[in-house]
């Protein structure tokens, strides 16, 4: 993490503060340590990239889904946003957009990431505004945009795959696949894309006006109304920066498999909300941190990898999962209230 | 009168303490059987404090409590039922969504076997309820669907149902039309004459004297006046209140007042279900002036002081800052416009309690230090210090979070979120609130400061010591509207009779 840490509470009293502070972290090291014992060839530089790219797509939506969480909101239609945008991304490749009289308008790699991002952030426009202007419940309205978003990718191919999204050299889409299978100087270019939206995401959370608007409005959406923000705007925003990160989840699929399938994405955002929880986000909102969120993805990814590896039974696997995030939950509380008495008592020390 | 009622309850030699403040200050207090207790003090004097003790909510410190000459202790509120002991808060603890009949008996609800409610007993006893209240309210009617007079009938059935000995009523009248006083007076004289003891408090002093058979008059935690009503007058009421000297918070210097820098016009704020909750209200305010809007609860002046930060979009008429109209629609927008506005719930509205008292200072104000979208941490953290210190604020560190800070520190950042916009124009609402004396002190003071250094000031407070003692300017605001204008110094029993217009000129229901 590059942010500037805002000066410690002068050494606060407790050691065991700062252990659960850091408990994703101690985490990490906890399942690394873990699995480079258990499993042979699990420390490598080629497993390595291997995890980091399967632990990406997770991270890129629960990037989003932080700052959704953290305004005390919810976004239950990434997975949708992902189907759709693949689906968006194989149409765009194979037909290009269809004029109507006969002729079609085709598209190069860039333009089609384009309008696959525009597509995404569109969705989330849409959650944005339910959520602001007609008052529906974040869980309800990101619910209905699930259905919408999964039938629409359904519709878009009568539920078929779009198959060898090779590109047109003629068209310039014939890099396509470099999206999601690329390398920049030896790392996959889905690792650089990650770099980059964690790395803007961080930056927007700790040095902007705009995250110190969006920790505001979870932490009291009233207060922070009467303090001058401007909630609704600090609200659309982050639907629409969550509705971004997945469209990158589905062009980095679609690119991958070089197919689309209408149901990708089923069930991603469960695994983004339990990547942000295990990073330290609060769902009553106010409180998490990007790269907790972050270490959180890599915590899952490698526990679900490091389980395979060892021929852990992915039944296994799945109730492992649960039973870390509950456990990650109430370690939080713990923390939580621990701090709490700490920092009373500073101030009982000073007040008097 | 000539035959005294019985002492139904006593406390002898009362002491609560918080921490910070001595609520109660050794409190001897009678409460006669058959008869209207009342109960007057002005807000922090300790009445809800008292009133909890003897409703089992609050645990006394020191001292004891005696029911029929034997010493009592109430563990919790169910404890105190069982000694017959009921009360009605201000904020009505009722279910919107249920019936009557089971808001009455609701957390005992008759069954059969232990699983079934039998509904028709409830229904039955509910009618009975009624009938005894001489009220006609069908048991089956939601109770979302009543209007707030019925509701606290309902209330009060609550307690009757439980067969309370000792009803309390906290300030029963302050939602009510004047019509439905009427009715809540009835059904007072027919529990009183069924031998009922009954604790009534109230600020409209007129009310306190036609209801009240005995006063009892608290001021900062112990009692200076109890005797039978006969005899009282408003004046002396006062007196007991406020006491002779009144409490100082003395200018040093002679008022210098600039131009006007704030002025609204025809403010209007229409109110549910008909009339008005903010009706046509004008003022003004001048550089370096501290205004007090004085009133009672619910006579419009939080809605007022809303209303001048965009939260009511309904409401119409204008607002001038230094002589140019106020159009913006937005909170940003009026800050930016040099308004700034002191919540009256600091935890609700005010502060974000999970967030750094750095980041709370801030909030407001952001811009101050961003250049493009950056914010420059290091500017922020040295603008904070800077108001932490002007308006010592005791904090270990700006970095704890907000919720660690006493009511009085909590207060002061609410202050310096405010003054970091420099602001032309402070909104205070009950700025004095939920914190102890000392810190009360330090704020008046802060308040005159800032007076001093050409701040316009309003603020709302009811509180009559403090708006006598701070203002050079008294608004009295009663039902939505101005209903009195005094300048420093004024009469005090002029400005409380200027807040209940109503008992003179008739109902305006």
């Amino acid at each position: 993490m590059t942010a500037i840490a805002p000066a410690a509470a002068p050494s606060s009293s407790s050691g065991l503060l700062l252990l659960l502070r850091l408990r994703t972290f101690v985490a990490l090291i906890l399942v690394l340590g873990f699995f480079s014992l258990m499993a042979p060839n699990f420390l490598t530089a080629a497993n390595a990239v291997i995890v980091t790219k399967h632990v990406a797509l997770n991270a890129f939506l629960a990037i989003g889904m932080t700052f959704v969480i953290i305004t005390g909101g919810i976004d239950l239609s990434v997975g949708s946003i992902v189907g759709l945008c693949a689906m968006v991304a194989g149409w765009l490749v194979l037909y290009g957009v269809d004029s109507g009289m006969g002729w079609s308008i085709q598209f190069n790699t860039f333009e089609i990431g384009l309008i696959v991002v525009l597509v995404g952030i569109f969705v989330g426009t849409i959650n944005g505004l339910l959520i602001t202007r007609l008052n529906v419940a974040p869980f309800i309205a990101t619910l209905g945009t699930l259905y919408v978003a999964r039938g629409a990718a359904l519709l878009s191919s009568g539920g078929r795959t779009f198959p060898n999204l090779n590109g047109n050299p003629d068209y310039g889409s014939e890099t396509f696949a470099f999206i999601g299978t690329g390398t920049i100087l030896g790392i996959p270019v889905l690792i650089w894309m990650l770099v980059v939206v964690g790395l803007l995401a961080s930056y927007i959370s700790r040095r902007t006006p705009l995250g110190r608007h969006i920790y505001a409005v979870g932490g009291n959406e009233r207060g922070a109304a009467l303090s001058g923000v401007k909630v609704n705007r600090v609200k659309m925003f982050v639907y629409m920066f969550s509705g971004f990160c997945a469209s990158l989840v589905g062009l980095i699929i679609a690119s991958q498999l070089q197919a689309s399938h209408p149901a990708t994405g089923e069930t991603f955002e469960l695994n983004a909300i339990a990547a942000a929880v295990l990073g330290g986000t609060s769902m009553s909102g106010g409180r998490g941190r990007i790269g907790g969120t972050i270490i959180g993805a890599f915590v899952i990814g490698i526990l679900s990898d490091g389980l395979i590896m060892m021929g852990v039974s992915s039944f296994w696997q799945t109730v492992i999962k649960g039973v870390v995030i509950i456990a990650a939950v109430v370690i939080d509380q713990a923390q939580q209230k621990l701090q709490a008495r700490v920092a009373l008592q500073q101030e009982a020390a000073a007040g008097r | 009168m000539s035959v005294e009622p019985p002492i139904g309850l006593s406390i002898r030699g009362g002491v609560k303490v918080y921490p910070g403040t001595r609520a109660l200050k050794g409190v001897d207090f009678d409460l006669r059987m058959g008869a209207v207790n009342v109960l007057v003090g002005e807000n922090g004097a300790g009445k809800s404090t008292l009133m909890k003790v003897i409703a089992g909510v609050e645990d006394l410190t020191e001292g004891r409590i005696e029911m029929q000459g034997r010493e009592v202790r109430f563990r919790d509120k169910a404890d105190a039922v069982k000694h017959g002991i009921g009360i009605v808060f201000q904020e009505l603890n009722l279910f919107p969504n249920l019936t009557v009949a089971e808001n009455i008996f609701i957390g005992r609800e008759p069954t059969r076997g232990g699983v079934d409610i039998d509904r028709e007993a409830q229904r039955r006893e509910t009618r009975a309820l009624m009938q005894r209240l001489e009220q006609d309210i069908d048991p089956d009617t939601p109770l979302g669907l009543l209007r707030i007079g019925q509701q606290q009938i309902v209330e009060i059935a609550k307690a009757v149902a439980q067969d309370a000995r000792i009803l309390i009523l906290d300030e029963p009248t302050s939602a009510l039309s004047a019509h439905e006083v009427e009715v809540l007076f009835r059904v007072i004289a027919e529990l009183k004459s069924q031998g009922v003891g009954i604790v009534y408090i109230s600020h409209r002093l007129e009310e306190l004297i036609r209801v009240g058979d005995y006063i009892t008059v608290l001021r900062d935690g112990t009692i200076t006046g109890a005797r039978s009503m006969e005899g009282v007058d408003i004046p002396w009421i006062v007196r007991a209140m406020i006491g002779d000297s009144s409490k100082d918070f003395p200018r040093t210097e002679a008022p210098i007042f600039g131009a006007e820098v704030f002025r609204a016009e025809e403010i209007t704020l229409p109110r549910e279900g008909g009339g008005y909750t903010v009706d046509h209200v004008s003022l003004s305010v001048r550089a370096g002036e501290i205004v007090g809007l004085y009133g009672l609860m619910g006579a419009g002046r939080t809605e007022f002081l809303e209303c001048i930060m965009a939260q009511h979009p309904h409401s119409t008429g204008r607002f001038f800052v230094e002589g140019k109209p106020l159009t913006e629609r937005h909170v940003a927008g009026r800050i930016d416009r040099g308004i700034a506005l002191i919540p009256e719930d600091r935890k609700r509205d005010g502060l974000v309690q999970i967030m750094a008292i750095r980041e709370n200072l801030t909030l407001s104000a952001l811009k101050r230090f961003t250049k493009a979208f950056h914010l420059d941490l290091k500017a922020e953290a040295t603008t904070a210090m800077e108001f932490v210190k002007r308006l010592t604020i005791k904090v270990a560190s700006p970095e704890n979070p907000v919720s660690s800070l006493s009511g009085g520190n909590q207060q002061k950042v609410v202050i310096g979120k405010a003054l970091m916009t420099g602001p032309k124009i402070l909104l205070m609402d009950e700025p004095s609130r939920g914190i102890d004396i000392g810190a009360k002190a330090e704020v008046f003071r802060t308040m005159r400061r800032l007076a001093s250094e050409g701040l316009g000031i309003l603020f709302v407070t009811s509180d009559l010591d403090e708006v006598l003692a701070l203002s050079d300017r008294i608004l009295v605001m009663a039902n939505g509207r101005v209903t009195g204008d005094f300048p420093a110094g004024a009469d005090a029993a002029a400005v409380i009779s200027a807040t209940a217009p109503t008992a003179s000129k008739g109902a305006a229901a």
